[in-house]
């Protein structure tokens, strides 16, 4: 098993759950984040005193897959991500020793 | 406050339609501390938001009390040495009769009264924004009772009780320039000369947390302040309160403007705490001058009180003082200048018919104004750094460090201003739509 990270634009998720979803993902889990890659923050202005917000709004999209379907979905990822603009974000994928179901205890790919 | 207007040689009969106004008057004027509440409750971080819209609550707990007991008698009874009056019958309100005319008007004293009390309930709450994230909510109380009781009782006799200096003098001040607003903006600076500093001020980011609620704020404050300031005349026969009205939208709009482009042309964009900020200077410049200017004058001064408050902010960061929500900027700065353009505004035409400067009537009236702006700026300074300093050497002014990083709220009130989280832990709020057909091909799951 692998779990696929995905740190993108926050205005893509939904673009992302529906490829997934047409892939067949059917679970997965998004977390909201912040940081900073190529892409730098802003400036703020509050009655003349400036602060720099260096960390950008993200999202953290993870699904958990089988090992032959990573790298397709993957590509199903990053192709619903893309704007072609800098801050685009990341995608990776890391094994996953194994996985439970908590409902009724099925252990690895029976899991997912 | 106005001199008392003599209509006619026999003494004026109560008018319903006085009294009414004067009773909307003094419920817009009560809507603005929650108002004021709200303007500085946004300002602060997320974790002293409670804190900042008790600071301002209490005073009309504590305020209110006093008035009925003590205060109303210190601040607008017979005059003793032209710094102080007293009336027995007024002590706990216990002797005034229900139709008792407030002496030269057409309301009753309950009227006056009350309209009163809603400014005794404001000033201190206005103080409060200097001292944002750090005071300790007991020593808070106790500095409201007192300040109230040896400061703003015995100014608001100056400024407006029969027999007071400033008033014999002939300083004016419509509807508290001095009285209020530099008042408590000198106050502020007494006091955060002695309790220093925010834990991380000019290091931490300490932005506004809720920038919606400050407008809701300052939108209270603008619509209350028309009670503040066209009540002030405690009647509207001979049409001074409209004009104090008029004024007020005036200024208030023109400081906008103001505050806007200084700081569009300054740091490169309008923001909705510059237009807040700027409205509020505006109406606190008008306060002492608009019953004497024009409305031409009242762009006047609204313009160049936006944009010299807009300037004055930035000070506390040269000087070092942490003025938080910029009390000393906004109503102190504001508060003089309103005071001093009556020296040149004023047209003679409307309160009364003294003349300032660019309307032909020489210095005279400046200089009067200054003395009543230093007398109170120097009396208000001087006697709140002096409460603070009590306070702060027997039970202490501040909340411990630790308790002001992790949050006044929870440590002085054991309440959060926000539930961010159905888990209470901070957890994503993301809602994430479940899928819509559970494909057989590919077993996936997060």
């Amino acid at each position: 098993m692998k779990l696929i990270t995905a740190v993108v634009k926050p205005h893509r998720l939904d673009e992302i759950k529906e490829a997934l979803q047409a892939f067949g993902v059917h679970g997965l889990t998004v977390t909201e984040a912040s940081g900073y890659g190529r892409q730098r923050g802003h400036t703020e202005v509050y009655r003349g005193a400036e602060y720099t917000v260096d960390l950008v709004p993200k999202i953290r999209i993870e699904v958990l897959v089988e090992d032959d379907d990573a790298e397709q979905l993957i590509d199903v990822v990053v192709k619903a991500a893309r704007t072609g603009k800098i801050g685009d974000g990341k995608v990776w994928s890391l094994p996953v020793e194994t996985a439970v179901r908590v409902r009724t205890g099925e252990r690895g790919p029976d899991a997912l | 406050m106005a001199p008392a207007i003599t209509l006619a040689a026999d003494a004026p009969a109560l008018s319903a339609a006085n009294t009414g106004f004067m009773l909307i008057c003094s419920a817009l004027v009560m809507l603005m501390t929650p108002g004021l509440a709200f303007f500085y409750g946004g300002m602060v971080r997320v974790k002293s938001t409670l804190n900042m819209l008790m600071m301002s609550f209490i005073s009309l707990g504590i305020v209110t009390v006093l008035w009925v007991l003590y205060g109303f008698s210190m601040a607008f009874g017979t005059d003793s040495g032209s710094l102080i009056g007293w009336n027995s019958d007024w002590v706990g309100l216990s002797d005034i009769g229900l139709t008792e005319l407030w002496d030269g008007y057409t309301i009753p004293v309950f009227v006056f009264l009350v309209f009163q009390l809603m400014f005794a309930v404001l000033t201190p709450a206005l103080i409060s924004g200097a001292l944002a994230d750090r005071v300790k909510f007991t020593a808070w109380a106790l500095f409201v009772a007192l300040w109230a009781t040896v400061v703003y009782f015995p100014v608001a006799h100056w400024v407006w009780g029969a027999g007071g200096w400033a008033f014999e003098l002939g300083v004016i001040d419509f509807a508290g320039g001095t009285a209020v607003h530099i008042n408590a903006g000198a106050a502020a600076l007494g006091v955060i000369l002695v309790i220093g500093k925010r834990v991380g001020f000019k290091k931490d980011p300490m932005r506004p947390h809720s920038l919606p609620l400050v407008m809701l704020g300052a939108g209270l404050l603008w619509f209350g302040w028309f009670g503040f300031n066209a009540g002030s005349w405690l009647g509207n026969d001979d049409g001074v309160g409209a004009l104090m009205f008029v004024n007020t939208q005036v200024a208030t709009a023109a400081a906008v403007l103001g505050w806007l482009a200084y700081e569009k042309i300054r740091h490169g964009a309008f923001t909705t705490l510059g237009a807040a900020s700027g409205a509020v200077a505006g109406l606190v410049a008008i306060t002492p001058a608009g019953g004497a200017v024009s409305p031409l004058g009242a762009i006047a001064v609204g313009v160049i009180a936006g944009v010299l408050c807009a300037m004055a902010v930035g000070l506390k960061y040269r000087f070092g003082y942490d003025d938080s929500l910029d009390v000393v900027g906004v109503h102190l700065v504001g508060g003089i200048l309103g005071s001093l353009l009556v020296g040149f505004f004023a047209t003679g035409k409307g309160q009364s018919d003294v003349a300032g400067l660019f309307y032909g009537g020489g210095l005279d009236q400046f200089w009067k104004q200054c003395a009543g702006v230093l007398g109170v700026l120097a009396y208000s300074l001087v006697v709140s750094a002096v409460l603070a300093l009590l306070l702060d050497k027997t039970i202490g002014m501040r909340v411990s460090e630790d308790d002001e990083v992790a949050g006044i709220d929870q440590a002085e009130h054991a309440e959060t201003a926000y539930d961010f989280s159905g888990a209470g832990g901070g957890a994503a709020r993301t809602a994430v739509t479940a899928p819509v057909a559970p494909a057989e091909s590919k077993k996936v799951d997060a």
